[in-house]
């Protein structure tokens, strides 16, 4: 059946080693979608323990469970983890085995060329490339999410104030100011979790396309007064980009202003590959209210606030909370590992087209080539630029300008005006060709034109009040009553000519069909509405 | 009977039309407004019966009440989707009668020069009593009369044909194209000069084949998603056919009934081509223009969803947007959405649909439909009112709908729909289209829709699609 003699593929997932780590990479739940793909699951005693899942949740959906790492490692042909491997995990690996884990190749390269001199296919999650397709299993991005949420949910907690502002008999809470600094994943995650607290959010973000974002996560975007050529967010994959020096000076004197108004700073500025910029300056922080609390969520790469102490809380001296955790998704094991173990998945379900347990690492395919740093003992890191670019840039739009009560009424009376003079000239030219007919035509004829020129005013102006859902009924009603010609079939009828009659009689008959057929079924119809 | 009776019974029977036109503002109004339009019509049709001029009244009322059965039957059997076919196909008939009774003037003018006016009743009397000038005008206005109703019979037939899918409904032109259309256009008009001054047979025929296939030629070149332009189109056209036959015979009765239907076409024609931001000329010309320059390229995929997907969302929404269109008429699924909505309705949700003025092929198609299944009308929104709802909804259900909810047209300039005004069901939370497969819609364009983050494809048969969904609701 397989490649791996006659066994079938195996899954397996050893318990992570690095300190401080809650989360694995399968879940009870994956492993059912997993052995729906034709794989045999395998884990290693306690793997899930500490991110809620028992060894025995894991044997009920059909796991197999190991006593030891080095058995899963021997026993598993795909090995699936969330941090990078250590040396211990390197040493396991084996020729022809596949680690599929938060790998960093381009920090890691030491541990990439080990593990390739073992011959093992090391899969990035990491590296899967922003497009849309491959967003099932981007892995950042589903943590960038959690980190977001958690990071409010941790400054909740650092906060000594409501977050939503109250109305309460001992008196009026203010509702909290949440100031988010980079619209990413994290940042638009913390803006949905402060924004549905009830705090008031604020969002900034390098990249002016985002602002739609923003706004349809109900935080304001803060605009710079600054003009630049735009970036193509396209052309860095997604990511921002660096900015030029002006920018970054506007940006900061922007913060400055707004610094002392803000309870709750979320800094989660990153440009992939470079240390964290410096947006919260220490001045910044000192003009901040007692009590007010910065979540720095770059702080693994420095920080944006340089006061931030990784992986540690401090308080200022003026009474401001730092955090500047970098574990904020370990810190939610639980729903980071359910997210992170339907990311592999989903690469399995790409890796293995065809369901059958077999898997197909197709190097055509840019998520899996992207995501790929070591191959049948190649490294293939980096790969080659995706065909597909991530989102492109839109056209900046101007948000509406809000109109004074004066221009207002100017735009309001040059619409009157020109409603008039439309009026007018209609009014001019109908007259004037009214008047041209009657000068030519006879009077019997004006007698009649008259009578067509008022029911067409009648006509139009009865019409334009039909509601819009009554327009069938109106064309089946309008049907039946054009049937009126019938009534020049009926004065012709007797009037002796055979072939008058025989037309005559033809159009009587058609005619009374649609009389009857257009009243009946309009009638039919309009008994259908009902109101609620 | 006295003449003088014949027409007072003409003016109540106006005023009655334009009540019941009118009454047509509200669905509670309507109700008693379609009572004003039979009593009218049967008012004038008894006042004309025993008024001057007519004779054979009981061949007439023969003939009438056989009408009548067939009218009675074709009403009471036709399907709520197919009320455009039945539209179309009576225009034809309004359209061919005017031919008739247009022909009948004609001969009586002929019987009138040749022999005694008194045998041939009291409009050949009357046309005795005029001037060759008035002649001369009664000739104009019956051949107009004549070329309308020709065209809207062609047409009307070619429309219904389309509609009840006997014909492709795809827009087809014959090699020349809109250069034939304009040559039987010329035509006519030589005939009418000919006409005009000769007062022979032969040019009033030439001109009615000629009529005859711009209506067939026209009809033919427009494609199906058009159709309520030109079912409004040929709507307009049976009115005035019937009013230039009015002034032929000198009856006001007949123009105004003409003037207010073929007004009444007209706007409808006006509020069609409106919501599809197009020019009257360009929807009859037929097919989109081409792109002014390269469209956006639509980026990612369209990411499918099954019933569970879309029952989990349901149940846990609170507001719920529809946007039915043509396809759901197609797939008769309207019953199967109204018991969807019973359902949400029950469970407290605030369900609305949204209808786009074009949805559908006739003006109003929708909503007749979704009153056939029993949704009360007064949770069914015009664009205009829902339109600025969508971002506080947490689930748009796209049905069988597509160029109406591309945005596209909002975002892309040179898209062929570019400033057509359309639904913005993407800014709700979630979006999920029911639609057959992955393919365009009527005009061919990639919908940007269908690929957005936030939209799931609930693909398949709309009815079968919604008939697994609804066990599902609880």
């Amino acid at each position: 059946m397989s490649k791996y003699g006659g066994w079938s593929v195996k899954i397996g997932t050893p318990k992570e080693i690095f300190e401080g780590e809650d989360r694995v990479a399968m879940t009870p739940a994956s492993v059912k979608d997993l052995q729906k793909l034709g794989f045999d699951c395998v884990i290693e005693t306690g793997a899930g323990t500490k991110a809620g899942f028992s060894d025995q949740t894991y044997v009920d959906a059909g796991a197999e469970v190991v006593k030891t790492a080095a058995a899963l490692f021997k026993a598993a042909d795909i090995v699936a983890k969330v941090r990078p491997p250590e040396e211990t995990e390197i040493k396991r690996l084996r020729e022809g085995q596949t680690l599929i884990s938060f790998f960093y190749p381009s920090q890691n390269e030491k541990l990439m060329e080990a593990a390739n001199k073992k011959g093992a296919t090391v899969i990035a999650m990491d590296m899967v490339p922003r497009i849309s397709r491959a967003q099932k299993m981007d892995a950042l991005s589903s943590m960038a999410n959690i980190a977001g949420y958690r990071a409010v949910i941790e400054a909740g907690n650092n906060f000594g104030r409501f977050f939503t502002g109250q109305v309460t008999a001992a008196g009026k809470v203010p509702p909290a100011k949440v100031l988010v600094v980079g619209a990413g994943v994290a940042g638009l995650a913390a803006i949905g979790t402060a924004t549905s607290l009830g705090a008031i959010t604020y969002a900034f973000d390098v990249r002016p396309e985002v602002a739609e974002q923003v706004e349809s996560m109900g935080a304001e975007f803060v605009f710079l007064d600054f003009e630049e050529d735009q970036q193509d967010g396209s052309a860095t994959g997604g990511y921002a980009a660096v900015s030029s020096p002006e920018f970054a000076a506007a940006q900061l004197a922007k913060f400055r202003e707004i610094a002392p108004d803000m309870d709750i700073v979320i800094t989660t500025a990153l440009i992939p590959g470079r240390d964290a910029p410096e947006l919260w300056t220490k001045d910044m922080v000192e003009s901040m209210k007692p009590g007010s609390v910065i979540v720095d969520l770059a702080a693994e790469r420095g920080g944006n606030c340089k006061l931030t102490v990784k992986d540690e809380k401090i308080v200022t001296d003026n009474g401001v909370t730092i955090i500047g955790y970098t574990d904020f998704p370990s810190r939610m094991a639980a729903q980071s590992s359910t997210l992170y173990a339907t990311n592999i998945r989903h690469m399995m379900t790409d890796l293995t087209p065809e369901k059958d347990g077999q898997v197909n690492h197709n190097m055509e395919d840019d998520v899996i080539r992207g995501a790929t740093a070591t191959h049948k003992g190649e490294i293939t890191f980096p790969p080659p630029p995706p065909k597909v670019q991530a989102i492109a840039a839109q056209p900046r739009k101007e948000p509406p300008k809000e109109l004074t009560p004066e221009e207002k009424r100017a735009q309001e009376l040059a619409e009157f005006k020109q409603q008039t003079r439309n009026q007018v000239t209609l009014l001019v030219v109908g007259a004037v060709l009214l008047l041209a007919v009657g000068w030519v035509a006879p009077p019997s004829f004006m007698q009649h034109f008259i009578v067509f020129v008022l029911a067409v005013f009648v006509g139009f102006q009865v019409i334009w009040g039909v509601a819009h859902s009554l327009h069938t009924p109106l064309m089946a009603v309008t049907n039946a009553i054009s049937s009126i010609i019938i009534l020049g079939a009926l004065t012709q009828i007797g009037s002796g000519s055979f072939l008058v009659i025989v037309l005559a009689a033809l159009a009587v008959f058609m005619t009374g069909i649609n009389i009857f057929g257009g009243f009946l079924v309009t009638r039919r119809m309009l008994a259908m509405f009902q109101k609620s | 009977m006295e003449i003088g009776f014949t027409t007072a019974a003409y003016v109540v029977a106006a005023v009655l039309f334009i009540l019941s036109l009118g009454g047509l503002s509200n669905q509670e109004s309507a109700k008693r407004a379609v009572w004003y339009g039979i009593a009218g019509m049967a008012l004038a049709v008894c006042a004309t019966l025993i008024g001057p001029g007519s004779g054979f009244w009981l061949l007439s009322v023969i003939l009438i009440a056989a009408g009548g059965i067939i009218g009675y039957q074709l009403a009471t059997k036709v399907q709520m989707t197919q009320m455009p076919e039945l539209v179309a196909a009576m225009h034809s008939l309004v359209g061919l009668a005017a031919v008739f009774v247009g022909l009948i003037a004609h001969i009586q003018i002929g019987n009138v020069a040749t022999g005694d006016p008194a045998t041939f009743g009291a409009f050949a009397q009357l046309i005795a009593k005029k001037s060759a000038v008035e002649i001369n005008i009664l000739r104009v206005e019956l051949f107009l009369g004549i070329f309308i109703g020709a065209i809207t019979f062609t047409g009307s037939v070619i429309a219904y044909g389309k509609l009840a899918g006997k014909v492709d409904s795809a827009a087809k032109k014959l090699p020349g194209g809109h250069m034939l259309n304009a040559g039987a256009a010329i035509l006519s008009l030589v005939c009418l000069v000919w006409y005009f001054n000769s007062g022979a047979f032969l040019p009033l025929l030439l001109m009615t084949l000629a009529a005859l296939f711009i209506g067939y030629h026209l009809i033919m070149g427009i494609g199906g998603a058009d159709m309520p332009v030109v079912v409004s189109m040929l709507n307009s056209y049976s009115g005035w056919a019937a009013a230039a036959i009015g002034f032929s015979l000198g009856n006001d009765l007949l123009i105004v009934v003409g003037a207010l239907v073929g007004s009444s076409g007209a706007i409808l024609s006006y509020i069609m081509c409106k919501a599809m931001n197009r020019s009257f000329i360009s929807v009859i010309l037929g097919g989109f223009g081409g792109p002014a320059g390269e469209q956006m390229a639509v980026e990612g995929e369209q990411v499918a969803i099954d019933a569970d997907g879309v029952a989990t969302a349901l149940n846990e929404a609170d507001s719920v947007i529809i946007i039915p269109g043509y396809g759901m008429a197609v797939a008769q699924a309207q019953s199967a959405v109204a018991e969807l909505v019973r359902k949400l309705r029950a469970q407290g949700k605030n369900v609305r649909f949204a209808i786009h003025p074009v949805a559908g092929r006739l003006p109003g198609h929708m909503n007749v439909l979704l009153a056939e299944a029993k949704v009360p009308y007064d949770i069914v929104m015009e664009m205009d009112e829902i339109n600025d709802d969508f971002p506080d909804t947490d689930v748009a259900i796209v049905i069988g709908s597509n160029d109406i909810v591309n945005p596209a047209a909002q975002d892309d300039p040179n898209s062929p729909i570019a400033g057509m005004p359309v639904l913005e069901c993407w800014k709700a939370k979630q979006v999920f289209v029911s639609k057959r497969g992955q393919g365009t819609g009527y005009s061919g364009i990639e919908n940007p829709l269908f690929f957005k983050d936030n939209t799931r494809m609930f693909y398949g048969d709309a009815k079968a699609s919604l008939d697994t969904l609804l066990p599902k609701i609880d």
